[in-house]
């Protein structure tokens, strides 16, 4: 292939790059346009996801990067989810004083960082993608910089992502070592018949740094402190795109790099997906934080994607797929709604805070009980369906007791989710609370509708396209 | 026409009209409360004016499903509906039932009588749609979601322990129904279809049928509610506003037994006759514990929760007994204990919306203020301790004749519960009704009023026009019913 052609298949990170290079001259310049550079910003997002979604497949920079359908399709829900959460933030960031360009630049960057990972066809750019999203995230963790809290949470996540880079560095000589190759498809080569136990403990490192990255447990303890710390509508954006983005490179690597030694990481995925699931429903049980408990329900989240994944078939993989986007819908709209609530100036962010929600937001109130229900798993919301698929590819690949135990695990997170419901629906008002901005408002209210009724025809679209995507894998 | 579809998502239409009035109109104006109670009133009338004229269409000679409707959806998926002589039944009794909920409801309810209305009407087409679903996936939703409608209507607009008997209530019917979840997957996974109708003729494997049996059972046993799941509904009924009572008693509890004649017996047949004495020993639990726990009981709606278990034993029983004459009995035991027991939980609803005390020592001597109500309370007392005559006794004595044949032991057990229910039900009617009064605050206790009248007057009706002329049911039972039996012996070798 020529250096040309190769190029044509990076055109989504090409424009993502020079936009955000482009967007951080001119705020740099024109610090006061910051609304503009946050639009641009969205522009340059709408455009990549445009050239992903039309542009060219294919294998290009001798292998390590892959355009294809799984790519094209993550690629896709990365830029929108990542688009919708500049408006939502500029404005939050606005409420409180805070004035600042690189806000929608870092996300800009991000996403591109994301782009990569969906599209690595060797551990170089695998290790590339990771570094750039997760260094653009450690910042905007810390972008509140006169909060302690937050400046708390940039350090933390930045400590233990640096410990989780490190593993999947580890992970990834160990795999050069033995498998004589940084490539995916001549990783599978050597795995092939029969894989070194070298290999396979680099594989051990490479899942371990994922795990970090997508916050499963036993890598988990990160998630918390970031989320409470962090600004709301910074946990809206790193809760969502750069799971599903770790969820592909993760899928992308045991399918494309070591499908042959489905039978060793089986058990290790069955074992994380498991342990997040009880981890996430029992933990949550104890918060009062819903920032906290959202980063539970999120550990417990990726569990039912993981377990999805451990199927090892193309069937699991879509149903991670869809799994992981309609769970993106979710926690966006979620943060989205706390983002969108103050009382007297201040933020809400308690169960306590809460009460009585229902009476002073009905709108905000509803789509938060759409959102929780959703992630409950309760029919006929987006969440069910997720479940849905990730259970039945588990029981077809013969994982029946995987299937049950988190179906039970889903009925302890029920309480966490049905106690905010209950708060909000049953108990007395404490006060009006401030009127909401319009753009967190739109986009709660939207992605509530989404939830319900929306997926019911959107399904229709996404199942099939996560159906190709899936396929794209090589996966039977 | 899709008729059923258009009876299922009718009251989604008052829904729209409630929301168009809190959009136009102020929360609190009261003239917009009294509008959504209007719309919520004419749009269960009409769902009612349809399910009429549904079972008058329906063709009673013919065992299979009727008025089908289908289209495509994704994953394989359809969305199916349809009924058959087992489920249009139940269509009339949640379609019959809700415009008394809603005018039972009329002035109990003072808080946030919109949401009220809108959760009432939400919930009527999502058990409408439970028993129309001819897809497992499609039954699942409606099956699912409407604990949400109740868990909010207990928890916000019920008693004390609202919070506590909502959340029991949420928290076991999910486990249950998440196990039955799994099971609806694997099935699919197995058959490669979620058609109903084809998997009531598919064969599975007994070893896989005892699994999936079992995960249903889960499901159904607490929503019927079986001994020893029986827990929450007591709480949940205590809590619950009257009208939440009548829906719970009256059809939600119905959803366990029909789940059992739709899928347990159909499509499980061999774990369904492997796991009979197990059913028959809870059943029989149920009637005899249960009532023997109802007479200790010193608050009026707890009692009839409880005896309510009692009454879904007779049910258990004759559902597995795996002949015609209990699978009717069954049917319409179900049928006569929605009805009675929703007219049992108005009574108390009525004494409780003057006094606002269920607790049985507090009244005594009511007859002397309230003769109409004593006679209206004690012929529903007596439909529920089964006397000839009410729908109540049909129903007990079909599942005994049906068990006896199959199991003579757990029928002469089973009978001496209609003793028992009668010791506990006279005993609550003497005192309550009875005697002279003691307590000075019943002295100005009104009697019935035009309004209470008009709820109770139907429901009598059906109890008396059912207990003399049990055929108006039967004739439309008895082809399905007789299908079910035949495939079901068939199948067990029989």
């Amino acid at each position: 292939m020529t250096f040309s052609a190769d190029l044509g298949l990076a055109y989504p990170e090409l424009i993502l790059a020079v936009g955000a290079l482009v967007l951080l001259v001119f705020g740099a310049f024109a610090p006061r346009a910051s609304r503009l550079v946050g639009w641009g910003g969205v522009l340059v997002l709408a455009a990549a996801a445009f050239e992903a979604a039309t542009g060219p497949f294919g294998r290009g920079f001798a292998g390590g990067m892959i355009a294809d359908a799984a790519s094209a399709f993550a690629q896709v829900a990365i830029f929108a989810s990542s688009a919708i959460c500049i408006p939502l933030g500029q404005r939050w960031f606005q409420r409180r004083g805070v004035d600042n360009f690189e806000f929608p630049v870092l996300i800009v960057l991000a996403a591109l960082g994301m782009g990569m990972m969906v599209s690595a066809g060797d551990l170089i750019s695998l290790y590339i993608g990771v570094e750039l999203h997760s260094l653009a995230l450690y910042v905007l963790a810390a972008i509140h910089r006169d909060n302690a809290k937050a400046s708390e949470a940039g350090l933390k996540y930045f400590v233990l992502g640096a410990l989780s880079s490190g593993l999947l560095l580890y992970g990834a000589s160990l795999v050069y070592g033995f498998a004589g190759s940084t490539l995916f498809t001549d990783i599978a080569a050597a795995v092939h018949g029969g894989a070194h136990v070298g290999v396979l403990f680099g594989l051990v490192f490479l899942i371990c740094g994922l795990a970090f990255k997508v916050s499963a447990a036993p890598f988990h303890m990160w998630t918390p402190d970031v989320y409470e710390g962090a600004p709301t509508p910074v946990v809206a954006f790193f809760a969502a795109a750069p799971k599903l983005a770790a969820m592909v490179l993760f899928a992308r690597l045991l399918a494309q790099g070591f499908g042959g030694a489905i039978v060793q990481w089986q058990q290790v995925l069955v074992a994380l997906g498991l342990i997040s699931v009880a981890v996430g429903a029992f933990a949550g049980l104890a918060q009062k934080n819903l920032k906290r408990l959202w980063a539970y329900s999120s550990i417990a989240n990726v569990g039912y994607a993981i377990i999805g994944l451990s199927a090892g078939t193309a069937e699991g993989v879509q149903s991670m797929l869809v799994f992981m986007v309609l769970y993106m819908v979710d926690v966006t709209g979620f943060f989205a709604c706390l983002a969108a609530l103050k009382r007297q100036g201040r933020d809400m962010e308690t169960f306590e805070d809460m009460a009585g929600l229902f009476k002073e937001q009905p709108g905000i109130a509803l789509a938060m009980t759409a959102f929780s229900l959703s992630a409950l798993g309760l029919p006929p919301f987006s969440g069910f369906w997720a479940k849905v698929f990730v259970f039945k590819a588990a029981l077809n690949a013969g994982l029946p007791i995987a299937a049950v135990l988190g179906l039970v695990g889903s009925v302890v997170a029920a309480f966490y989710y049905l106690r905010l419901i209950k708060v909000m629906w049953f108990d007395g008002s404490l006060g009006a609370t401030d009127t909401p901005p319009i753009e967190a408002r739109a986009i709660a209210l939207g992605l509530a509708l989404f939830s319900f009724p929306v997926v019911l025809g959107a399904l229709i679209w996404i199942y099939p396209a996560a159906d190709r995507a899936a396929r794209a894998f090589g996966l039977a | 026409m899709p008729i059923l579809s258009l009876i299922t998502y009718a009251p989604i239409l008052g829904v729209a009209g409630i929301l168009a009035l809190r959009l136009f109109g102020k929360a609190d104006d009261p003239r917009t409360i009294e509008a959504s109670k209007w719309i919520a009133l004419v749009t269960t009338l009409a769902t009612l004016a349809l399910s009429v004229l549904l079972v008058a269409q329906f063709d009673r000679n013919e065992p299979g499903f009727q008025f089908v409707e289908q289209a495509p959806w994704f994953a394989g998926l359809n969305y199916r509906m349809g009924v058959d002589g087992i489920s249009v039944l139940f269509v009339l009794l949640t379609a019959f039932l809700m415009p008394i909920c809603i005018a039972a409801s009329w002035k109990a309810i003072e808080k946030r009588v919109l949401e009220y209305m809108i959760a009432f009407l939400i919930l009527e087409t999502l058990v409408i749609g439970v028993f129309c679903a001819l897809d497992l996936i499609v039954f699942y939703i409606f099956f699912e979601f409407g604990l949400v409608p109740m868990f909010l209507i207990i928890g916000i607009w019920g008693g004390q322990r609202r919070v506590y008997a909502a959340f029991k209530f949420f928290l076991y019917t999910l486990l249950g129904s998440v196990l039955m979840l799994a099971a609806i997957l694997a099935m699919i996974g197995i058959s490669h279809t979620s058609s109903i109708p084809e998997l009531m003729v598919y064969h599975f494997d007994p070893k896989v049928q005892t699994w999936l049996w079992l995960a249903f059972f889960a499901s159904f046993a607490v929503k019927m509610p079986m001994w020893p799941v029986h827990t929450w509904l007591p709480d949940a009924h205590v809590e619950a506003p009257t009208a939440g009572s009548v829906i719970l008693a009256g059809i939600l509890l119905k959803m366990g037994g029909y789940g059992f004649l739709r899928f347990s017996l159909p499509m499980f047949p061999a774990a369904s006759h492997y796991f009979t004495p197990l059913v028959f020993a809870l059943s029989v639990i149920a009637v005899v514990y249960t009532s023997l726990v109802a007479f200790r009981q010193v608050d009026i709606k707890k009692l009839i929760a409880y005896s309510s278990v009692a009454h879904m034993g007779f049910v258990t029983m004759g559902i597995f007994s795996g002949n015609a004459v209990g699978e009717q009995g069954a049917i319409f035991q179900m049928l006569s204990h929605g009805v009675i027991s929703g007219a049992l939980f108005l009574c108390v609803g009525v004494v409780y919306d003057r006094m606002h005390t269920r607790e049985i020592a507090f009244y005594g001597g009511i007859v002397n203020r309230m003769p109409w109500y004593a006679a209206t309370f004690m012929l529903f007392t007596m439909g529920n301790v089964g006397l000839p005559g009410t729908s109540g006794f049909v129903g007990e004595i079909l599942t005994m004749t049906g068990t006896y044949g199959v199991s003579t032991w757990t029928a002469i057990v089973a009978a001496t519960g209609v003793i028992f229910s009668a010791v506990y039900a006279l005993s609550l009617y003497r005192r309550v009704v009875f005697g002279v009064i003691t307590n000075p605050k019943l002295a100005d206790i009104t009697d019935l009023d035009w309004r209470e009248v008009a709820i109770f007057a139907p429901l009598i009706a059906a109890t008396l026009v059912l207990g003399v002329q049990p055929g108006l049911v039967m004739n439309l039972t008895q082809a399905s019913v007789d299908h079910l039996v035949s495939a079901y012996q068939a199948a067990i070798g029989g």
